[in-house]
């Protein structure tokens, strides 16, 4: 379909409006942490530019301690939700055993249950492990993912059963036919449910902040609040460098991924 | 191999030796199933299965501040929900806070996609834009945003400033608060929603267009009887998620608001962490988290039943 000129403009004139508006916010950030806290308070345009509020951000926490944690926890959780989410996708695609579907119906059943709903007794049982303030208690009880498991089962579908078949004949067993054929074969979809484990992981919020109590485990999201808790100078300068740390790992990863997620994402939600 | 036997030899003996073949190989392949399985169904056994069922028996005691259940109470605990102005409220603001969300954030993630759709120079650039806020977090987010609020130094009330409006407490005015998280929200959201919804577009099939062009049918036309009813599936699914995820808000509300101001954005997830984390009640607690479960259940009942009829699928 081609474009008149005319409509050309109006799309482009449309397109840079809306991504201004939608960036605007995380711009403002940016040019903020860079600025000196007397513009900020005046308001006034950025006249000095200045690391000033970096440098106070990782002075006032151990900011760096924080973002290996993130790093770790986020690491910990999508290697965990791969390995589990394509076993279990195996499975249901191509190993036929009495009490399948019925599985499948319980796989779909943890959707209804919101993590929200249920976080007492998962901090009481963190707690009661002896996990609160361990990388175990962070990751383990994200291991398990039906999305994951239903994203990886609708891209193993497409290879073709006698692909398996042809392999048992030639004596493979299914361990080495899901090691050496199903997961290189799969290996765009392991990709997108990387990238997507990582930046949900990165990005928690209410888990970690029950789940740990001091600085050693701590992640980066709750070093934000806790940056933002301890202001009472309006010191905003600092408070939006903290926020620039926390966003530039998983921004960098989304611009890399974001056409692989994008029809990751369509293929297991649509169908 | 065992069918070429089959067809040679059909003794009794050899039924019986098939028979025990075929359950040695039933039992087999059940145990492989399970062992690939096992995992997951092991985590998800301790962490959603057995605490949704342990909430469900929390609801119904009274507990000391470790958590271990002290008293049996039965439906107390529901009955002084019901009858708390708090969490009432709490309930009310969850929809109210839905209703300002979801709509809205589907119908500017739609706009930006469709916009987004066109085979124009430098488009990847705008995609890449239009989904970036799906790599913010909440904390970073709810950042942003409280500067935006703040009522002397934000940019919003520069901006009223500049049209001679009167400066909104945004945060703490009871008239703005909720609606004020909410915009958040929604800007949150729209990474994911419009990504989805573009997927969602480009998998429609072009020839639909190709034909409805040589019809020569305008623009909108073109909108309102191909794009919409091929996008219903995706439709569908992004406005479950998104109502799941509105009732799952924790993040922003913990950071800009506390639920304040006089529990104006007190939506129940918080209202569930203040109860349990705060106040150490986590017998009344649970109950809350069981009223949220049960929401969040028959929304997304509801949202099957009206949208069986409406999806189209391809």
């Amino acid at each position: 379909m081609m474009l008149t000129t005319g409509k050309k403009i109006t799309f482009y004139v449309l397109l840079v409006i809306s991504a201004f508006l939608l960036a605007g916010p995380a711009i403002m950030a940016i040019v903020m942490s860079f600025m000196t806290n007397q513009d900020i308070l005046t308001g006034s345009l950025p006249k000095t530019f200045t690391f000033d509020n970096y440098i106070a951000a990782f002075d006032r926490l151990p900011l760096l301690q924080f973002l290996f944690n993130s790093l770790v926890v986020a690491i910990v959780i999508t290697l965990g939700q791969l390995m589990l989410s394509a076993l279990a996708a195996y499975a249901f695609v191509f190993l036929e055993f009495k009490g399948r579907d019925l599985l499948f119906y319980l796989f779909i059943a943890t959707m209804m249950v919101p993590f929200e709903a249920s976080v007492i007794p998962n901090f009481h049982m963190i707690r009661d492990l002896g996990w609160i303030d361990s990388y175990a208690g962070m990751t383990v009880p994200f291991f398990a993912t039906t999305f994951g498991t239903f994203l990886l089962r609708q891209n193993f579908k497409q290879i073709p059963k006698e692909l398996r078949e042809a392999s048992m004949i030639a004596g493979m067993g299914d361990v080495k036919f899901y090691l050496t054929v199903v997961l290189p074969v799969s290996r765009t979809s392991l990709v997108t449910l990387g990238i997507y484990g990582f930046l949900t992981s990165w990005n928690m919020y209410l888990w970690p902040l029950l789940s740990t109590t001091n600085d050693t485990v701590r992640t980066v999201q709750i070093g934000l609040k806790q940056l933002q808790t301890q202001e009472q100078l309006n010191q905003w300068g600092v408070m939006m460098a903290g926020a620039v740390i926390v966003i530039i790992p998983t921004l960098i990863l989304l611009f890399a991924g974001q056409k692989k997620l994008q029809t990751g994402l369509t293929e297991g939600a649509v169908k | 191999m065992s069918m070429a036997y089959r067809t040679l030899e059909t003794n009794e003996t050899y039924i019986l030796q098939a028979e025990r073949v075929k359950k040695q190989n039933r039992k087999k392949s059940f145990l492989k199933g399970m062992l690939f399985l096992l995992p997951s169904i092991l985590l998800f056994g301790a962490f959603v299965f057995y605490p949704m069922f342990k909430t469900i028996y929390l609801s119904f005691f009274l507990t000391n501040a470790q958590g271990a259940t002290t008293v049996y109470v039965g439906w107390e605990n529901y009955k002084a929900l019901i009858t708390d102005p708090i969490f009432m409220k709490s309930v009310k603001n969850t929809f109210l806070f839905v209703f300002y969300t979801v709509p809205t954030t589907v119908v500017i993630s739609l706009a930006l996609a469709v916009v987004a759709n066109e085979k124009l120079k430098g488009i990847g650039f705008f995609r890449t834009i239009f989904s970036s806020t799906m790599g913010v977090s909440v904390a970073a987010a709810s950042v942003f945003w409280l500067y935006l609020f703040n009522p002397t130094m934000g940019l919003l009330n520069k901006f009223l400033e500049v049209f001679g409006l009167e400066a909104i407490e945004w945060l703490t005015d009871p008239k703005w608060a909720l609606l004020a998280v909410s915009a958040t929200t929604i800007w949150m959201n729209i990474g994911f929603t419009f990504l989805i919804l573009l997927g969602g577009l480009q998998s429609i099939d072009s020839s639909l267009y190709e034909s409805a062009d040589i019809e020569g049918t305008g623009y909108f036309y073109k909108l309102r009887r191909i794009t919409i009813p091929m996008l219903s599936p995706t439709f569908f699914f992004v406005i479950t998620v998104s109502i799941i995820n509105a009732f799952q808000t924790f993040g922003q509300i913990d950071i800009l608001t506390q639920g304040g101001p006089a529990n104006g954005t007190n939506l129940i997830v918080y209202s569930i962490y203040r109860e349990a984390f705060v106040n150490y009640q986590f017998g009344s607690a649970s109950a809350q988290a069981v009223v949220l479960f049960i929401l969040i259940l028959l929304m997304t009942a509801l949202q099957f039943k009206l949208g069986e009829r409406k999806v189209h699928y391809q």
